[in-house]
């Protein structure tokens, strides 16, 4: 365990580092969030009862999927790893005592945390002293509260097993660009549009695939959007598509590794 | 001819400090401090000279050639190139110079060699017939020949460095920086550049400035050194003068000794 | 121009040697393309209309945005990768040339694959453009080639501003993106929808609505006034101060080295 601690102390620290960057991030999520929630409230102008969520769900939605956009963007990790894949530095990470899939998935965690923790406090600090209609709320009970809790690392962890499926594939294609898995993953778990503004049937197929179980699910619990069984049901389906795409994951890496080792490297 | 008189360059560089609760400090204020890269240089040098630029890491080497190709300005002194100062007027004299980066690449990676060579061709508006004389030539001194045709990302390290220094000369430049040109290369490759560089010299009365840290380079291409240690000029002699001063052993120990001596 | 030419080539020429990289890379700007489309058309269909705009004005908007948005980012794809040019040593590179600075980050890096987004957008103009309710005539159609060719000036110019940062620091660049993505991403509605405040600057500080909204009321035949119709040479002017800061930029870089 004390390698992987340190690898997540090392990761975290280098991170922190990136101080303009985390204060340019700020100010960037501020500007995102903001005209998206310009946006919406344009919609719900021209429609309120076309409306699929309340709008102050809607609100907590997007000032959360700012605060914490590192923990859950389907992009931004896993980069150093496809590099060592495509140039052949892979073998310094072989002859590395560590399970190379455990060690890839440490590192991103880590990355993604050091750059969620520097933005995600003043973010939702001055999200709830914002005037309406712009303010966030607080989440209407503990027991909800207690639930995102739960779910907001598991959907870190189901996005971050996805990636590492990107990432794996790198050994097959040898090419560095698989963006096609960023932006279709990024639309289908709610990035651009919320899932609950898809019409059916495209809302429930959304809601069942592994995407669904990323950010749409810890967002839309906060603010009570998804309660009770809902929420429950949710949670457990995360749980359910992170085993999947571990084991998926640990698979393909197996045989992968040893496609590169029988070549050389 | 190259003038450097009384030239100045400082560089302000951030300090980090290892450990969580320096990273976490680091977020709020950091300390900076600042370098001195070059201090008071000055030297000359005449048309047609190969100098040997030497010195340990760090010691301002790269700044001085950056200044001199025109690519950094100093904070102050005045810098010469034939007539001209090469941060005012850059256009006109990078036109004369050629320069080689020994650890970067100035060749397209997916491309053939030959490609590269007519896009610099075109930027430098090479007239067609000296283009022609000099890269027959060069294909000939530099057996280029059997490599024209592929691609740099293909080439061994000491192929595309013999690309890399005919690619410089296409246009005949006046003055040619090599920066540590033979870096990693084995020992024919070496040889071969190092002749060629001499000729190129000895026929076309290229002025050279060449930085390295192999002495045999030194050795077999210059007549005079000039040695650079923490932002100054140390020395500025031949190597025969140098080789009375510290007779006996290689030309490393030598230089080992210099930089003894100067403690640097 | 000829030297141009022979970059282009060189470019394209380069990025065939790794024709799998090419193709995915076409196939997932398309379903960059695609995605944002389909959160236009989900929004549409669940609430018809914006602001008395209908889904195909918005995706005229679309279309135009991105259309001006792509071609930057094929040609003028050096100023967007400015620090690794910067890191690598590409860029001293091109000061120890004999030829503008602008010229060579422009010419030295063209991204293919990223037309396929300008292709994208035509298909979806051609859907736009029967079913908006604009009546084409030969001003409506100059309107329309003002409106991509001016706004692919201003997003040139963010690139430019990016650049010149980028002399400055290399850190946290990362704001310019609201400007330049987020401009992209937030122009598939017309600009008046997110409001006065952020239409004034769009109108006066980063001129975008200068090539979407306002000429999009002339298309529509809201405003009659000639003067909407030529608003997006307006904005060419903003290439002017972004052009002064890039200057500003390269010669700190020139007093600092990297």
């Amino acid at each position: 365990m004390r390698p992987y601690v340190s690898l997540f102390r090392i990761r975290f620290i280098n991170g922190l580092q990136y101080r303009a960057a985390a204060l340019a991030g700020l100010s960037t999520q501020f500007a995102w969030g903001f005209m998206n929630i310009l946006a919406f409230s344009a919609f719900y102008r021209a429609n309120p009862a076309a409306f699929p969520m309340a709008f102050p769900h809607l609100v907590s939605y997007i000032w959360i999927q700012q605060a914490f956009l590192a923990l859950f963007a389907p992009w931004g990790t896993g980069g150093k790893a496809v590099e060592t894949i495509v140039n052949g530095n892979i073998s310094y990470d072989l002859v590395r005592p560590m399970d190379l899939y455990n060690r890839w998935f440490i590192e991103t965690i880590g990355d993604r945390v050091s750059r969620a923790a520097l933005r995600c406090v003043p973010i939702l600090l001055v999200a709830f002293i914002l005037p309406e209609p712009f303010r966030m709320t607080l989440p209407p009970d503990m027991r909800q509260f207690a639930l995102f809790l739960v779910s907001v690392p598991l959907s870190m962890c189901v996005v971050t097993v996805f990636m590492m499926l990107d990432t794996i594939f790198t050994f097959y294609t040898m090419s560095r660009y698989n963006a096609i898995f960023i932006f279709t993953a990024e639309f289908l778990a709610g990035g651009i549009l919320p899932i609950p503004f898809f019409p059916e049937p495209f809302r429930t197929i959304a809601e069942l695939l592994p995407f669904g179980s990323m950010q749409n699910v810890p967002l839309r619990i906060y603010s009570g959007d998804l309660a009770g069984m809902d929420a429950l049901k949710a949670i457990a389906l995360q749980a359910f598509w992170l085993a999947a795409m571990l084991l998926l994951g640990k698979l393909l890496m197996k045989h992968s590794l040893k496609r590169v080792i029988a070549q050389g490297g | 001819m190259i003038r450097l008189q009384n030239i100045n360059k400082t560089f302000r560089i951030a300090r980090r400090q290892s450990g969580f609760g320096h990273a976490v400090k680091a977020l709020f204020s950091r300390e900076h401090e600042l370098v001195h890269a070059l201090k008071d240089v000055n030297f000359e040098i005449q048309d047609g000279e190969m100098v040997g630029y030497i010195g340990p890491n760090g010691a301002g080497k790269s700044t001085t050639i950056k200044i001199m190709c025109g690519v950094l300005t100093p904070d102050s002194g005045l810098c010469e190139i034939d007539g001209r100062v090469p941060w005012k007027e850059r256009v006109a004299h990078v036109r004369d110079i050629g320069v080689v980066f020994g650890q970067r690449s100035q060749l397209w990676w997916d491309v053939p060699v030959i490609d590269s060579f007519e896009l610099i061709r075109d930027i430098y508006k090479v007239e067609a017939r000296l283009y022609r004389r000099n890269l027959d030539e060069m294909t000939a001194l530099l057996d280029l020949s059997e490599i024209l045709k592929t691609p740099a990302r293909s080439l061994s390290l000491g192929q595309r460095m013999r690309c890399e220094i005919a690619a410089s000369l296409l246009h005949s430049p006046k003055i040619l920086f090599l920066d540590e040109p033979t870096i990693g290369l084995d020992a024919v490759s070496k040889i071969a550049v190092r002749q060629f560089i001499k000729r190129r010299n000895a026929e076309h009365g290229t002025t050279v400035i060449l930085t390295t840290h192999d002495m045999q380079d030194i050795e077999a291409l210059t007549e005079r050194i000039l040695l650079i240690g923490k932002g100054r000029i140390l020395l500025d002699g031949s190597l025969d003068e140098l080789k009375k001063r510290f007779p006996g052993g290689t030309s490393e120990e030598m230089v080992a000794a210099l930089y003894k001596e100067y403690k640097i | 121009m000829k030297l141009y030419f022979k970059y282009a080539a060189m470019n394209l020429k380069s990025q065939m040697q790794y024709k799998f990289t090419f193709i995915t890379g076409v196939v997932s700007r398309i379903a960059l393309s695609f995605t944002s489309v389909l959160s236009v058309l989900f929004m549409f269909t669940r609430f018809n209309e914006v602001e008395g705009f209908t889904l195909s004005q918005a995706l005229l908007c679309f279309s135009v945005v991105s259309m001006a948005f792509s071609l930057t980012e094929v040609f003028a794809r050096g100023f967007d990768i400015m620090p690794r040019m910067l890191g690598n040593g590409e860029f001293d590179r091109c000061l120890v040339r004999p030829r503008g600075m602008i010229f060579q980050v422009l010419a030295s890096h063209m991204e293919f694959a990223r037309l396929s987004i300008f292709v994208s957008a035509v298909a979806v103009l051609c859907y736009a453009v029967p079913n908006s309710g604009v009546v084409w005539t030969w001003d409506k159609i100059i309107t329309l080639i003002l409106m991509i060719v001016c706004g692919a000036v201003v997003f040139f110019g963010l690139f430019i501003i990016y650049a010149a940062f980028s002399f400055f620091t290399v850190e946290g660049l990362e704001f310019m993106n609201v400007l330049t993505h987020g401009g992209k991403e937030f122009g598939r509605y017309p600009f008046v929808i997110y409001g006065d405040g952020v239409l004034r600057f769009l109108t006066y500080v980063v001129p975008m609505a200068l090539f979407q909204y306002y000429p999009l009321l002339y298309l529509l035949g809201r405003e009659r006034s000639k003067l909407y119709m030529f608003m997006p040479l307006f904005a060419l002017l903003f290439i002017l101060p972004s052009y002064g800061f890039f200057r500003l930029g390269l010669r700190y870089y020139k007093s600092t080295g990297s």
